[in-house]
């Protein structure tokens, strides 16, 4: 029995040991259940402020949202994935020391997620239509692609952002690949309007380019128009943040080269 | 660059991480056509000068100069003319042979790239491996994998690390052939880690002897075998592991 218990005790270990040394993982703890409790508990602010007349109208809309939505975390994924990936199969230092700029290999998973966001939309605009008889071009015309666009340019953002994270603290970081996006989930306002937000989260909301684009996406649902001053404050905040993130990247591969980790990246 | 340059210079190279020692005033040099080892136990601080030679990290103080240029300034440009192959850096064990090697291939912009592919995998004798998914190849043959890699673009300088580690020692012996006749040939300049002394002594004109970061001998083998007065280079870094605050010597 005593042989059980320490045995047990020995495997607890095995599993606590870890957050001593990671505080994302010790974090990510508390933080899914807590941006999920965000998001549906404004989802259900919202609709109980719905009349029943236009309740149907927000099944669009959600819709809408998921599709969305889907463009940014993958449009962010898919440059912090693609870095991640490389330091999983320990070849990170052999992408390093060849000539590729660090420009040209964000380039390239920008555009590797250009064609699996292409890719995803036509398969869930397809079933979409094909089940729900939901028509994401005819519900959005011309003014999905200002949308989309905005949407990519601040999800490749969010992507250069944590992929300098990862590549100033290594594996200890790659929680935050999939923990950002989803920070911003209840502050984008993606499925209910941003007046449902209290106050002081409404400030940190109108920081986010893709408050904008959820924003638009809903006017546009509704009135089948997009106001222009939603697509350029996105498009200026996109490139505030792009500049924010390139030296954010910079100032953490610098710091990881001074560090030694750069080159550690994938081994440890 | 100079003709007459060394392809690498290192004056004074001092490394410290958060206080700790990596390297201390290490001078060092690899001219065109030879083989120099870099030598010492773990933690000597061989990765550490590889390292900063290869521009991924910046050393402390001192100056490091590769084909005359500084590798932090100058990464992208050295990059096409030299190469790197690690024990400790794998290619991407879910793709097929062919398709890493087509991969670096395209970064280095090698031309006539298929030829030279086949060349390589030929010369390593890997050739069957070609569409084996890397993760299912034996370390051994990663090892070669790695070094094919490494000579895709014809480089001016290698840098190996441990580039045998994983090695039976036929294959080990192989490759060592393959590396002589290369820079015999082509007259690269290798700078080569490794914990083989015998190997070390058979392969490297010059070597350098590291320990927590200080140069402790340099020359030819015969050099530091006579300085050390040892019969072989196995003595020689035992002597040097176990007698601590050594003397450098540098005949």
């Amino acid at each position: 029995m005593t042989a059980c218990l320490e045995r047990l005790q020995a495997m607890m270990l095995r599993y606590l040991y870890l957050h001593r040394r990671s505080l994302p993982r010790t974090l990510e703890i508390l933080f899914w259940p807590v941006m999920e409790l965000l998001v549906w508990g404004f989802v259900s602010v919202y609709i109980r402020s719905l009349s029943p007349t236009t309740l149907t109208h927000i099944i669009l809309v959600l819709i809408n949202a998921m599709i969305f939505w889907d463009i940014l975390y993958r449009g962010q994924q898919a440059v912090s994935i693609a870095i991640v990936e490389d330091i999983w199969t320990q070849n990170i230092v052999n992408i390093l020391v060849s000539p590729l700029k660090i420009w040209e290999w964000l380039l390239a998973t920008f555009l590797y997620g250009l064609l699996k966001i292409t890719l995803i939309t036509t398969i869930l605009s397809l079933i979409a239509y094909a089940l729900y008889q939901f028509n994401l071009i005819d519900s959005l015309g011309f003014y999905l692609l200002p949308l989309v666009f905005n949407l990519l340019l601040f999800g490749w953002a969010m992507g250069v952002f944590t992929s300098a994270l990862i590549i100033r603290w290594g594996h200890s970081a790659e929680a935050l690949v999939w923990g950002v996006p989803y920070l911003l989930q209840p502050l984008s306002a993606i499925y209910y309007p941003l007046s449902v937000l209290p106050e002081w989260m409404q400030w940190i909301s109108r920081c986010l380019p893709s408050t904008y684009v959820f924003e638009g996406m809903r006017r546009v649902t509704e009135t089948k128009t997009l106001p222009a001053e939603y697509f350029w404050i996105a498009l200026g905040l996109n490139a505030v943040y792009f500049i924010l993130g390139g030296l954010f990247f910079s100032a953490m591969y610098r710091s990881a080269r001074r560090s030694g980790r750069l080159g550690r990246l994938g081994m440890d | 660059m100079d003709p007459m340059e060394p392809l690498i210079q290192a004056d004074k190279l001092r490394k410290e991480y958060a206080g700790a020692l990596a390297l201390e005033s290490l001078s060092l040099s690899v001219e065109e056509g030879e083989i120099v080892g870099l030598l010492g136990p773990n933690g000597a601080g061989k990765t550490t000068a590889i390292h900063i030679f290869l521009g991924l990290l910046s050393p402390t103080s001192g100056q490091a100069r590769v084909f005359g240029r500084d590798p932090l300034i100058s990464r992208h440009e050295l990059a096409k003319k030299m190469n790197f192959s690690s024990a400790y850096a794998q290619l991407p064990s879910n793709l097929k042979v062919s398709e890493n090697m087509t991969i670096f291939a395209k970064l280095y912009h090698v031309p006539d790239a298929k030829k030279k592919i086949r060349s390589l995998l030929e010369l390593f004798e890997i050739t069957h491996l070609r569409d084996r998914v890397t993760g299912a190849l034996s370390s051994g043959e990663k090892t070669r994998l790695n070094l094919a890699k490494s000579l895709l673009n014809d480089p001016k300088l290698l840098l190996l690390d441990e580039p045998t580690a994983s090695l039976d020692p036929e294959m080990a012996d192989t490759v060592r052939g393959i590396l002589r006749t290369i820079q015999k040939e082509t007259r690269v300049g290798i700078l080569y880690t490794s914990h083989n002394m015998p190997e070390v002594e058979e392969i490297c004109n010059r070597i350098y002897f590291i320990h927590e970061g200080r140069l402790i001998a340099q020359g030819t083998p015969q050099d530091v075998l006579r300085s050390f007065e040892s019969r072989t280079l196995d003595q020689v870094f035992i002597k040097i592991v176990r007698s601590g605050d050594l003397v450098s010597r540098n005949p």
